[in-house]
Order: C-alpha cells, then sequence, then structure tokens
C-alpha cells in the first residue's frame, strides 16, 4: 500500500474560554489514501467539522489549540506549518466546500469573478484564459448555459446552482483533497442527490480524494469507500463502508444506523371532525414597477389550495423550497394576509384582524423549524412556555402557571427542572420539545408543524417524530405537517398534499403518494428522498 | 395551615426562578468587562468621584456642616438661619464673617468642611489681586497678610487654602472644579438617559412597523438632524434665558437621533426572528413582543453607545460655557473655567486644572465605555 496522501495522526483540539479548556477532538486518527473517500460521520457536537477545519488550519487561533497530533499531508505536517507555506496548500492542494452556499459566496461579485479570482491568484491566470477556464469549470459542475451564467450574482441563483458553483471554485486549481462539511444539508432532498452525483461524478474522472463529513448515514453509503464515526471527539468505530453497514461493531454505530424515523401514522379516518379548512387558499405578492409603484405582476407563493386538517390526524405537506408549503401554512394560521376562506372548527376566520385572531390564537399553534432560532436567548425555559399562558390566562396564580410547566416539561420529556435554565444549555432536540412544550402548554386543538426536524440530527429526528405521535394520540391534535423529507413525512401523515410553484400537483392518502405515486414529480421526490436517486432532467429544479 | 404552605411553596418558586442574579449571558459580559483592567478600575474611579461630587455641599462650602449654638443644634448646610439667631440682621447668614464666628464658638461649636469656600464664595482675603496662586505657593505671612490678626487671625487656617488658587472674581478654583464636575456629570447623565428613552423608542417604532412608518420617521429626521444646533441655541439663548434645564431641552431636541440608527437597524433584524414569529403565534401584544424581545437585542447597540454619548453631551457642554451661551454666569462650570484660563494667561493654574479636570473625567468615561463595548462583543475572548 502507498503511503496515504493526507495522514492525520493522533490530533486533538481544544478550545479555551474563560480560562477553561475544553476538549473538542480527543486523538483521532485516520488516513484518506489517493482517490479513496472517506466519511466523516457523527452528530451535531461530535468534533467532525473541528477535525475537518483543523486541517487547513482555519479555527480561531488562539482560542483553539492542538494539544497533540500531526496533519500528514504527503509527509509535510501541516499544523507545524506557518502561514505561506499553508496559503500554498489551501485551495490549491486541499480544497473545502462548505454546508452553506448562500452565505459562502461574496453576494457583491459576480459568478465570474468569484471563480476567476481563485485562478488569477493560485494560477496566474489572465483575464481571458482565466474566463475559458471559468467556462469549462461550471461546464464540469453541470451548470447549463454556462456563458449566460458568468454574469449573474449568487442571489440570482437557486441554492444547488450555488452549491454547484462553490463546488467549482473549489475544483479550480485541480486540487488532490476535497473536504466537503456537510455540503447538502442546506439542501433540497432532490438537489442533494444531483450534488451528490455530481461530486461522485468528479471524483470518478479527476481521481480525487475526499473528506465527507455528514450525519446522514444515507448519504454515507452513496457515497464513502471507507467510514470513521465519531461521537464526543472520538472515532469509535472505522472501516470500510460495506463493513460498517452489515456488521456495525460499537454500539454507538448501531444507534445511529437503527435511528431513521420509524412507526406508523395514525389510520386515516375520513369521518373525523375537521378542524381547519381552507378552500381556494391564494397569496400573491404583487411586484411593484415604475414611478407610481403599479403592480405589474404577482409572485403566486400560494395560488389556489385546499386542504382540510382533521382532529387527530395529519396532513403532510411537501414540496421543494420555494413551493409555497411554509406560505399555505403561515395562512392557514393567518400569520400572513391571505384570500380565499378559510374555517377554523366550522368558523370564518379569514377576515378577521390580528387583534381578533388573539383569543383563537391558543387554539392553534406553530412549532418552527429552527430551535435555536425560535427560543429567545435571553428568557429561562419557564419563562418561555408560560407566555403563552399570560397572554391567555391571566388571571392564573404563579403557582398554577408553574404547575403547568411543569407538567407539560414531563409530558414532552424533559426534566421540570430544566424550566430554571435557559435554552443555550440544550442540545438542538431538548430545544425542539421546549418549542414544542410551548405550544401544547396552551391545549391547542390545531398544530402547524414547520419542518420541525430538519434542523436535527438523524436519531434525534426520530424521537421528536415519535413524540409527535404520541402527543396527537393523546390529545387528538391535528397536524399540518410541513416538511421536505418525505421519510419524516411517512413515518407521521396519514394524508399528503404535494405542492409545486405554489400549486398542489398531487393529493392523497399517504399509501396512495408514496405507493402509487402517479406524477413524475413525486416520483422523484420519492426516489431523492429514500434512495437519494436523481431524476431526469426538468421534473425537479435545480 | 395550607394557606401558609402554598404562600411558602410560592416563594420557594419565586426564589427558584429568580435564582441566577444575573442570566448567564451577563455573567459572560461581566467577566468580560472585569478582564479590561483600565476599564473596570476606571469605572470605579468615576463612580468615586461622581459619588464624591454628589456630596459637595459637605466637602466644599462656605457654611458649617453641624454646629452647636446656645445648647441646640444646627445644621447650617441643610437649613438657611438667619442671622438674627445670632444677633445679626441679614435674612441669610454669613458664617464666614468674624463676628458670628465667635458669637457661634463663644456658645458653643462648629464643624467646618474640608474647605470653606462655596463656588461662588469670594474669597475677599487673598494677598493680592485676584486671580490669586495657590495658597502653599505663598509662605505664610503672605497668606495671612490681609486677615485682621495677620498670622495668628484663627481664619488663616488650611481649611480656608485655595488648593488651586483663585479665579478673577476671587473664587475658589477647587471648589468650583467639585460643583462644576458634579453638574457636567449630571448634566451628562439626564441628557444621555433622555435621549436614550426617546431615540431608542422612535428607532423601535421604526424598525418594528417598517413600512411607510419607517419611510415618513426617517426622512423628518434627515431634515430635524440637518438643523444647526449652535446657531439655534444662540437664537433661543437671546429670548428664555439659558439655565440647566432650558440648555438641556434644546440639546435633547437633537441628541436623540443618534441612537434611532442601530436601534432601528436592530429591530428590523429582529423582527423577522423565529422566535418573534413563534410569540406573534402565541398571540402576545406587539408592545409586549417590543419590550420582551427585541429590546433586549438593541439595548446591547445602545449600551455600547452611551458611555461615548455621554461624553459627548459633556464636552457640548462645555464649549458652550466656554463661549459663554451655556449656564448662566455664576454657574459653577468647567467651560467656564477654560475660559478664564483662556483670558489670564498670567495664571496658569486656571488653564491647567481646567484641562486637567476634562481630560481625566472624559478618558475615564472613554475607558469605561471601551471595556462596555468588550463587554458586549460576542466574538471577544480572553485567554
Amino acid at each position: 500500500m502507498s503511503a496515504p496522501l493526507l495522514s492525520i495522526r493522533d490530533l486533538s483540539v481544544a478550545f479555551t474560554q474563560g480560562g477553561q479548556e475544553s476538549l473538542a477532538v480527543d486523538h483521532v486518527s485516520f488516513d484518506i489514501q489517493q482517490g479513496e473517500t472517506v466519511a466523516l460521520v457523527g452528530e451535531s457536537g461530535s468534533g467532525k467539522s473541528v477535525t475537518a477545519l483543523s486541517v487547513l488550519k482555519l479555527l480561531p487561533y488562539p482560542s483553539a489549540s492542538h494539544p497533540s497530533g500531526q496533519v500528514l499531508y504527503q509527509g509535510q505536517d501541516l499544523l507545524d506549518s506557518d502561514e505561506r507555506d499553508l496559503r500554498r496548500v489551501r485551495g490549491n492542494e486541499i480544497s473545502m466546500i462548505f454546508q452553506e452556499p448562500m452565505t459562502s459566496l461574496n453576494p457583491l461579485h459576480s459568478i465570474e469573478r468569484q471563480v476567476g479570482e481563485v485562478l488569477k491568484l493560485h494560477r496566474g491566470l489572465g483575464e481571458k484564459a482565466a474566463r475559458e477556464r471559468t467556462l469549462e469549470l461550471l461546464n464540469q459542475v453541470g451548470i447549463r448555459d454556462p456563458e449566460k451564467r458568468l454574469d449573474a450574482f449568487p442571489h440570482q441563483l437557486s441554492g444547488g446552482q450555488r452549491q454547484r458553483v462553490m463546488i467549482a471554485m473549489a475544483l479550480a486549481c485541480e486540487p488532490k483533497l476535497l473536504i466537503a462539511d456537510e455540503p447538502t444539508t442546506a439542501l433540497d432532498v432532490t438537489v442533494q442527490a444531483q450534488i451528490l452525483e455530481l461530486l461522485a461524478r468528479l471524483k470518478r474522472e479527476q481521481n480525487l480524494s475526499m473528506l465527507f463529513i455528514t450525519h446522514d448515514l444515507g448519504i454515507v453509503r452513496k457515497v464513502a469507500d471507507r467510514v470513521c464515526v465519531m461521537t464526543r471527539g472520538k472515532i469509535v468505530e472505522s472501516g470500510p463502508t460495506a463493513q460498517i453497514f452489515s456488521d456495525p461493531k460499537h454500539e454507538y454505530t448501531r444507534h445511529l444506523l437503527a435511528a431513521e424515523p420509524k412507526g406508523e401514522p395514525p389510520r386515516a379516518d375520513l369521518s373525523a371532525e375537521k378542524v381547519m379548512v381552507g378552500k381556494d387558499v391564494k397569496v400573491w405578492f404583487p411586484i411593484k414597477k415604475g414611478f407610481m409603484r403599479r403592480v405589474v405582476d404577482h409572485i403566486k407563493a400560494v395560488d389556489g389550495v385546499d386542504v382540510t386538517v382533521r382532529a387527530g390526524q395529519t396532513l403532510g405537506v411537501v414540496g421543494e423550497s420555494g413551493s409555497g408549503k411554509t406560505t399555505l401554512g403561515l395562512a392557514l394560521s393567518r400569520m400572513i394576509s391571505s384570500e380565499g376562506e378559510i374555517r377554523f372548527k366550522g368558523e370564518r376566520i379569514d377576515g378577521r384582524s390580528f387583534r381578533e385572531m388573539r383569543p383563537l390564537r391558543r387554539q392553534m399553534q406553530i412549532v418552527f423549524q429552527d430551535p435555536f432560532g425560535s427560543l429567545s436567548p435571553r428568557m429561562s425555559v419557564a419563562e418561555i412556555i408560560q407566555e403563552g399562558l399570560r397572554v391567555h390566562e391571566p388571571r392564573l396564580s404563579l403557582e398554577e402557571r408553574d404547575a403547568q410547566v411543569v407538567a407539560v416539561l414531563k409530558e414532552v420529556g424533559l426534566d421540570p427542572e430544566a424550566r430554571f435554565r435557559y435554552p443555550h444549555e440544550f442540545s438542538g432536540g431538548q430545544r425542539q420539545r421546549i418549542a414544542i412544550a410551548r405550544a401544547m402548554v396552551l391545549k391547542p386543538n390545531f398544530v402547524m408543524l414547520d419542518e420541525p426536524t430538519s434542523a436535527l440530527d438523524m436519531s434525534v429526528q426520530a424521537q421528536v417524530v415519535d413524540l409527535l405521535r404520541d402527543l396527537q394520540k393523546r390529545h387528538n391534535l391535528a397536524y399540518l405537517f410541513i416538511s421536505h423529507d418525505l421519510k419524516v413525512v411517512r413515518a407521521l401523515a396519514n394524508e399528503v398534499i404535494v405542492m409545486r410553484n405554489g400549486k398542489v400537483v398531487e393529493t392523497g392518502t399517504a399509501d396512495q403518494i408514496f405507493h402509487t405515486p402517479k406524477t413524475d414529480y413525486t416520483k422523484a421526490l420519492i426516489a431523492a428522498a429514500f434512495d437519494i436517486a436523481t431524476a431526469p432532467t426538468g421534473v425537479v429544479s435545480d | 395551615m395550607s394557606e401558609i404552605q402554598a404562600k411558602a411553596q410560592v416563594e420557594r418558586v419565586r426564589e427558584e426562578v429568580s435564582r441566577p442574579w444575573l442570566s448567564p449571558i451577563n455573567q459572560r459580559r461581566w467577566q468580560n468587562f472585569k478582564a479590561n483592567k483600565r476599564g473596570y478600575w476606571s469605572l470605579w474611579l468615576f463612580l468615586a468621584l461622581f459619588i464624591l461630587s454628589l456630596f459637595a455641599e459637605f466637602i466644599a462650602n462656605d457654611k458649617p456642616i453641624i454646629a452647636s449654638y446656645k445648647g441646640e443644634t444646627l445644621f447650617p448646610v441643610l437649613v438657611d438661619y438667619p442671622e438674627e439667631k445670632f444677633g445679626g440682621f441679614l435674612a441669610v447668614t454669613d458664617y464666614r464673617d468674624p463676628f458670628i464666628q465667635d458669637e457661634i464658638n463663644a456658645n458653643g461649636w462648629m464643624i467646618w468642611p474640608p474647605i470653606r469656600y462655596s463656588y461662588r464664595t469670594v474669597n475677599s482675603e487673598i494677598p493680592e489681586a485676584a486671580p490669586a496662586k495657590p495658597s502653599w505657593l505663598y509662605t505664610k505671612e503672605e497668606r495671612c497678610s490681609r486677615y485682621p490678626q495677620g498670622v495668628d487671625d484663627p481664619n488663616c487656617v488650611i481649611g480656608n487654602w485655595n488648593w488651586l488658587g483663585t479665579d478673577d472674581q476671587a473664587r475658589d478654583v477647587l471648589s468650583r472644579v467639585i460643583y462644576g464636575f458634579r453638574i457636567s456629570v449630571l448634566f451628562g447623565l439626564v441628557l444621555t438617559a433622555l435621549s436614550a428613552m426617546i431615540g431608542v423608542s422612535a428607532g423601535a417604532i421604526q424598525g418594528y412597523f417598517g413600512g411607510w412608518t419607517d419611510l415618513l420617521f426617517q426622512r423628518f429626521i434627515e431634515i430635524w438632524s440637518s438643523i444647526p444646533v449652535l446657531y439655534l441655541i444662540l437664537i433661543i439663548a437671546a429670548v428664555l434665558p439659558p439655565g440647566f434645564w432650558i440648555l438641556l431641552g434644546i440639546m435633547l431636541l437633537f441628541s436623540w437621533v443618534a441612537f434611532v440608527g442601530v436601534v432601528r437597524a436592530e429591530f428590523l433584524r429582529a423582527r423577522n426572528f423565529e422566535y418573534v414569529s413563534a410569540a406573534r403565534a402565541l398571540g402576545v401584544r406587539n408592545r409586549t413582543i417590543m419590550f420582551r424581545h427585541l429590546l433586549p437585542n438593541a439595548m446591547v447597540a445602545t449600551l455600547t453607545f452611551l458611555p461615548f454619548i455621554l461624553n459627548g453631551s459633556i464636552t457640548t457642554l462645555t464649549s458652550l460655557d466656554f463661549l459663554g451661551f451655556g449656564l448662566p454666569p455664576g454657574s459653577p462650570s468647567l467651560g467656564e473655567l477654560l475660559r478664564q484660563g483662556q483670558r489670564n494667561l498670567n495664571a496658569p493654574w486656571l488653564g491647567i486644572t481646567g484641562f486637567l479636570t476634562l481630560s481625566i473625567m472624559l478618558s475615564l468615561l472613554i475607558f469605561v465605555g471601551e471595556a462596555v463595548r468588550d463587554a458586549f462583543d460576542p466574538r471577544k475572548t480572553f485567554r
């Protein structure tokens, strides 16, 4: 066996904060051979990203430090190199792509300039040569009509296209090693499948080595040759992909493998009470032009959608990002204005003002996507959960309120002592439980769940799905479940509507949608979610 | 019994809810603040000076702090006793008058403050024409030359020294500095607090509601802040007698604008945060959302600004006083002291005192401001 391209030996990373040192990565070792893809798998906080960043010394020094270890790239220790040597390696020999394609591109520079800059800096190419090479790269990463895209700015591209541009930039100098830090987590499942296919193709064609960081085992199975499983800063198991999946040795690996959302949704019952009914719901945002701000056209975010959500049942709303699923949910819960009839428990609510809606708010609640953004960092958990009670039941005494908080925390599976602490002390899954508790303490009839699991790790997703199903059964709740992740939808929803560009493409019971999908769009969504397979061009957006 | 138990439980709950006195984020900020040693010590030094100056009447005054006269305990600092009480005929007692002093000492005793001059007391016993040099530059004979009994006069004591000399109206410079420091800081604090209140509310409303409210308000502020403040003060000073509150009012008209920008930006940014949407979905009122969820975000930017605005207010007052458009004549003010220094170049103690007082005060505040900025910087880490 030849010498590995990159060899990480005994690497540790420590962070110092307020005089206290905490170890984020604890004596980690692994090798990457030429042309090999190694996946670093673990849940958030396991130290996988920190490991990847320390390869190129991109951590915030001096608050980060390396108590031990070597990063040998072709025999050269990168941790020991000075800035000048590192600059030669960064981008040239080893390049990185990051999770968030929106923030990794400079919004003020055109695509040509961003990609060309790398070429001019590292390769010393002239204006014309750089342009030619940029076109070639954009072609390579599968951007259609690259000539037209050269002058585009990042905000004019979709998420998938932006990630393709990022990959083009990373490949500009023909690096030997590509570090991909959760490159598809922020993307739709359909786009994720396309990007993964692109990476696999590039690896084949250019004999690229890859360090692939992810929390999603489905992706690992698809792309990786070897897998290292990390938890709490340590690699607990590593080996060829097939072996890890067929014969996991370590308990944690088995736990990860078993973490897919499971279980059956409640049986569809068309006779159950209709809690929320929307007829021909429209949300149009006007496009104004000219001096008089005349309305010339509309962006039809939601364009004539009929929905019915029944008590004790879950309606799943699926579709790519930008298909109008969240807008539909916000319109039904009257957070944004809309046209069309909306009935809540038989009562028309689409004409009500914000003030008139207030008494109904306690019966219709929302759980948001990002558990880090949806809890005020300055309030203790008790204050967060009590907020709704203070509005809707101002007469409750202090101890009655406290008793309700304790009860609801127990119900969502948290220790009641948690109410004295602040959100930042909790993990993502625990925070989402707090957000659910905030909604549940008001004993609502209707809950809109806006991608409640997509910011969470796989194993935590499964737990949250179980919790939601349990709560639904106990309180006969009506859920409007919005997600692009069909795995979670399948575990929770008994009725599904598929949306695209503001319109309903397909609707039916979960069985119908998942087993006998009628449209190509639905088929593509299902293939992307369950097999990470790409659809033919044109069926889904890119 | 059970009621008592319930009450005790409520007490316990209350105790537990408020268990961390500072939220963790504020604890971190306090640590960061303390880590900036210069700012930390500046804060204590400034607070010590400020609190001392709040009791200026007990430090530098032309009245005794406490006196005993014919078995009665008197507090001349706090109460104006007519001179009749001591056998004189003036409406207000002049305790520096040797006749009154003899009368009180014969029938009791009195305790003077360490400096026996108020900011407006004219020292008629200075050894040469005003402005007189600091007392420690004279020999004892020179110092006491104007007292009736010369070196043996009971009033030629250390309490009657002019530690920093006198100004051109024979008033004690040190006591004017003490009172002037107090009025400057108080003016700055009141102006800053009021402008923060107005500016933060205005910024909050613009940022939270956005749209037309924001657009109109912003254009108004642009026009408003282009009015030349100094000329306006000159014109108003010609009509109204300038005093502490009138000056404060005029400057307040324009100083609140400084806060609007940052607060508006914070509200614009934060009004779409998910926890704000979550509160809206719970049916929480706009006012409550602004106070409970958005204001704490904006306060970080505001608090970082505060020390610098405070400094600016003090400087503005001083420069107005220097130009003669500030506080009414006779008020203790640092600007007026500087003007005297400029006019009496032969008396360098005036200019030097004014300069040092101002520069020390402003530097301390800037150091505190730097430490506050460090404390609120989320990216700041100390090793």
